[in-house]
């Protein structure tokens, strides 16, 4: 099962290129999961304690506003990174994710982690790297969404 | 005025044909419009429809991204994108936003009614050239109009190509155009559909991001694919350096321009782009030819 895990976390893109021994590292942290269609993954304010590499299905990740009700402000699916507020304090979810179909994914403990990146900062700083790019990508489609391009002018 | 009956129509006729008396058939043949009666008129969103038109000669033929001056008697004239299928040359089809005022008149027509009709005008989408190569359509909002006619041809021609992805970005859910048509494409087993929109509610189960977000997840060969881009001329830029960085050549990468098109042929300048005119050398170009101009601002 370890190796299984251990095997699919090496070929993922956001793990490729790391030292094996870290990819070692990071499975001890890792377990198989799977949402059903409707489920909540995460909910907004909770502890952020995890972080999910979804391997098939799809997750909306939505905020719920008082006047329009939930609103989903971006849609994850095959291969995408569900999650960073395990990694910055307060380690609290900002926004809720339900899965929309069928989902599994791999999720991380994120207290393991943080506790493996404190020990080695080699490992830490390979994750930030990580992390930052899928930040700025996010950054980038939300700050293109927020142009409204296809507003009439 | 608007030309809304026959009897209007035969007068608007006899009043071009006396002034043809006097003025250069020449340029008449390209300034002059020509007057089609509307067949039908669909609504496809809240803002967009589209007007099936009745050449007069009997058919009205056309490239894919080609566009033609659309002319509301009395209230002004505008570039639309032919939206129809080049193959079906009875039947000239434009679908349009109703943004301007010119536009905003045009969504109130009817059966019957009658339009001018200068064109077609503008260079057209490199789908007779890109055969043996797999096809990226990448289009935004309205901007899957023009490409349209492409798709048509590209499916009448399916066995030429290699993939075939179409990739459609729309502000929201109720804005994303011809849905049944993408949802039929969707359907086959060659082509390959994603759509997404930029803002949806906890309903909407497709979807939510930029179109540019698309682009990882659709599957072709960057080395042998011609990409196809029309939309917001923003929204083109960040597509452009995406499908750059996915691999795929900018000689290789097409984009339809638009700018405030009158003339039509290159004569009054308003569309200039650089050293070009987007009515006339435009509006689809390689971005190779304009990749400089792309990135000049106030041009």
């Amino acid at each position: 099962m370890m190796e299984t895990l251990e095997h699919l976390l090496s070929e993922h893109p956001f793990l490729k290129g790391l030292d094996p021994k870290y990819i070692q590292l990071i499975t001890g942290c890792a377990s198989n999961i799977r949402f059903d269609a409707g489920q909540i993954i995460i909910r907004e304010g909770e502890e952020a304690d995890q972080f999910y590499i979804i391997r098939q299905g799809k997750v909306a990740l939505q905020i719920y506003t008082p006047t329009h009700g939930s609103i989903i402000i971006d849609t994850l699916t095959d291969g995408d990174i569900l999650g960073w507020s395990w990694l910055i304090p307060p380690y609290q979810w900002r926004f809720d994710a339900v899965a929309i179909e069928l989902t599994r994914a791999i999720a991380l403990d994120g207290k393991c982690l943080r506790n493996k990146c404190e020990a080695d900062h080699n490992l830490g700083y390979e994750l930030l790297k990580r992390f930052s790019s899928i930040v700025d990508e996010r950054l980038e489609s939300t700050r293109l969404r927020l142009l409204d391009v296809y507003d009439k002018d | 005025m608007s030309v809304s009956n026959q009897h209007d129509y035969d007068y608007l006729m006899y009043m071009i044909k006396t002034e043809e008396k006097t003025i250069d058939n020449s340029v008449l043949t390209e300034m002059m419009p020509r007057w089609f009666p509307v067949k039908r008129v669909q609504r496809n969103t809240h803002d967009t429809f589209t007007i099936d038109l009745e050449p007069p000669d009997g058919n009205f033929k056309f490239d894919p991204g080609q566009f033609n001056m659309l002319y509301m008697f009395g209230v002004g004239e505008v570039a639309i994108s032919i939206s129809g299928d080049p193959a079906q040359e009875q039947i000239l089809i434009h679908t349009i936003r109703a943004v301007g005022s010119v536009t905003k008149r045009m969504w109130e027509l009817k059966k019957g009614d009658y339009i001018g009709v200068r064109g077609p005008f503008g260079t057209h989408w490199p789908v007779n050239e890109s055969v043996g190569n797999d096809i990226v359509i990448i289009a935004g909002g309205i901007g899957l109009a023009p490409l349209r006619p492409s798709i048509y041809r590209l499916l009448a021609n399916r066995d030429k190509y290699g993939r075939i992805v179409l990739l459609y970005g729309a502000r929201t859910p109720k804005d994303i155009l011809y849905r049944k048509e993408l949802e039929g494409w969707r359907a086959r087993f060659d082509m390959e559909v994603h759509v997404t929109v930029d803002r949806a509610y906890a309903d909407w189960k497709g979807m939510v991001g930029v179109v540019t977000t698309l682009i990882p997840r659709a599957h072709f060969d960057p080395m042998n694919t011609t990409a196809m881009i029309c939309g917001p001329e923003i929204m083109m830029r960040f597509t452009i350096q995406d499908l750059h960085k996915r691999g795929v050549d900018y000689e290789n990468i097409y984009v339809s321009m638009e700018r405030n098109m009158k003339c039509g042929i290159g004569f009054c300048g308003h569309c200039q782009y650089g050293s070009s005119f987007i009515c006339k050398d435009g509006p689809v170009y390689p971005y190779s030819a304009i990749k400089d101009l792309f990135v000049k601002r106030e041009i």
